[in-house]
């Protein structure tokens, strides 16, 4: 690619990023998807967890409580090396035909963000419900509503709508902690900027193209939310006619 | 002077300290401390190595007093360009790349690269052969340069250190690997995890990649680079280059 002369800035010559700007493409691409996937299977599971803790189930309030403990308690680089790293070294794992998922780096760090959101999730989620206004609970029992029903129609979707702050901090956290996939090979956005920082010998240029791109998937993803919020709790603004 | 505000500016933003050199006589040399032999950590966190026997030694030669100071690969000539250490020795090639960004000195020693893989897993390193293979390098090396130079139909994967290579090829994620025949054969092949696994293929020295072997690396002009280069010509004569040398291989690493 030729030089762009004013984009040497002396110091910093963004010319390096924008020769490998398709690493970034690709590096965007894995963590824009991985955080989305884990995401959503963390969600998916913290469901049934949150509903079961906050009921205070005799049987698995316990044993959820020791998993969102652990993982939400340990850093989630550890969790991570402890799947990637950890799996390797036992040839019972190795023989097995979890080895298959095991061994891509793609699958280990899925599987650890995953496990890692539905912990912070089901935590989330089980705060929104207990904090839930019992009217509302007491009008659908009094309706005659089943409970599952009224999980779905009445409690999930009014824990969510006053969660949601909490949700927009989980999806950032989960996108800046994503950058640990760099760690284990994976073609991320910081690993694209630490391969333009090696390619060059530099110590700008990569990580704040990084950073620049992590700020504006930010951006976008508050927006969103944002908006989101606004129509999800549009019925306690007061009413304008 | 505008450049070096910026540059200060910049260093203070992202809460690099910019030191200006140190004005004392302790040289500080940047060194890695996940390359063995070279350059390794005891389980007390000690630094110890041929890298480090060296640096002791060319210091000693030098009469100047000298701390080692650690750092990752990958930030290895950053570190040295934000004056967090005056040289790197740290078996860093000198490469033609490099070269425009630093100055090194004479080589200080020589050894060719060389594939590791499962014993009888491959029976030549040809780029047809290893086609479709997932192979393991360190990034930033010439090692990694030449393979994705000369294997494109291969999956690369670039790690951050040798040691996590090791990890990955016992685990079974890499089917072959790329780097110093030194480093993997007292560092791996010589080791418990090492079983199993041999080398294969040809010594690889492509002047193009591999550069005329690994120096000692410092900024722009300095003139530690003539220093050094006069204490290892020393060292060579003196026998002290020699008595560290056979502390580590029963060969002459420097090579011709």
């Amino acid at each position: 690619m030729e030089k762009i002369n004013w984009l040497d800035w002396g110091v910093i010559d963004w010319n390096l990023p924008l020769n490998h700007w398709d690493l970034f493409i690709v590096g965007t691409f894995n963590t824009v998807l991985l955080t989305i996937l884990a995401l959503f299977v963390g969600w998916v599971l913290s469901i049934p967890l949150a509903f079961l803790r906050a009921n205070r189930n005799k049987l698995f309030n316990y044993p959820i409580l020791c998993f969102t403990y652990v993982f939400r308690g340990t850093p989630l680089l550890i969790q991570l090396f402890l799947i990637y790293y950890g799996a390797g070294q036992f040839d019972i794992i190795k023989e097995s035909v979890f080895w298959v998922i095991l061994k891509d780096p793609w699958w280990c760090a899925f599987i650890a963000f995953s496990l890692n959101s539905a912990a912070y999730q089901t935590e989330i989620l089980r705060g929104a419900i207990e904090t839930m206004p019992q009217g509302e609970n007491e009008v659908a029992v009094s309706m005659g509503m089943p409970v599952l029903l009224r999980l779905r129609r009445i409690i999930l979707p009014s824990a969510t709508r006053r969660a949601l702050p909490m949700y927009s901090n989980e999806i950032i956290f989960m996108l800046h902690g994503s950058v640990i996939a760099s760690t284990i090979t994976i073609l991320d956005i910081l690993k694209a900027g630490r391969m333009v920082n090696g390619q060059y010998y530099v110590a700008y240029e990569g990580f704040i193209t990084a950073a620049v791109i992590y700020m504006a998937l930010v951006f976008i993803t508050t927006k969103g939310l944002k908006r989101l919020e606004g129509n999800w709790n549009a019925y306690k603004q007061p009413r304008t006619t | 002077m505008l450049k070096k505000i910026t540059f200060s500016v910049i260093g203070v933003l992202f809460g690099l300290s910019v030191n200006i050199a140190n004005a004392s006589d302790t040289l500080r040399i940047g060194v890695e401390g996940a390359y063995p032999p070279f350059s390794e950590k005891t389980s007390d966190g000690k630094l110890i190595g041929f890298d480090v026997d060296i640096a002791f030694a060319l210091c000693k030669e030098m009469k100047r007093s000298c701390v080692m100071v650690e750092q990752g690969w990958d930030g290895m000539i950053p570190g040295l360009l934000a004056r967090k250490y005056d040289a790197i020795i740290a078996s860093m090639t000198i490469t033609k790349e490099r070269q425009k960004i630093i100055d090194f000195s004479k080589k200080y020693y020589a050894t060719p690269g060389k594939f590791v893989a499962k014993k009888g897993e491959f029976s030549d390193d040809k780029p047809s052969t290893l086609a479709g293979k997932i192979i393991g390098v360190q990034s930033s090396t010439p090692h990694a340069d030449f393979l994705k130079f000369t294997y494109p139909n291969s999956t690369i994967r670039e790690y951050g250190s040798q040691e996590e290579i090791y990890l990955d090829l016992t685990a079974g994620r890499l089917d072959a690997i790329l780097a110093d025949s030194i480093a993997l054969s007292k560092g791996f092949l010589h080791t418990d995890s090492g079983k199993g696994f041999s080398f294969f293929g040809e010594n690889h020295e492509e002047r193009d990649f591999f550069g005329e072997g690994l120096g000692i690396g410092v900024r722009k002009g300095d003139t530690l680079k003539d220093e050094f280069t006069k204490a290892i010509e020393k060292i060579r004569e003196n026998g002290v280059y020699k008595k560290i040398n056979d502390k580590y291989f029963d060969f002459d690493v420097y090579g011709e």
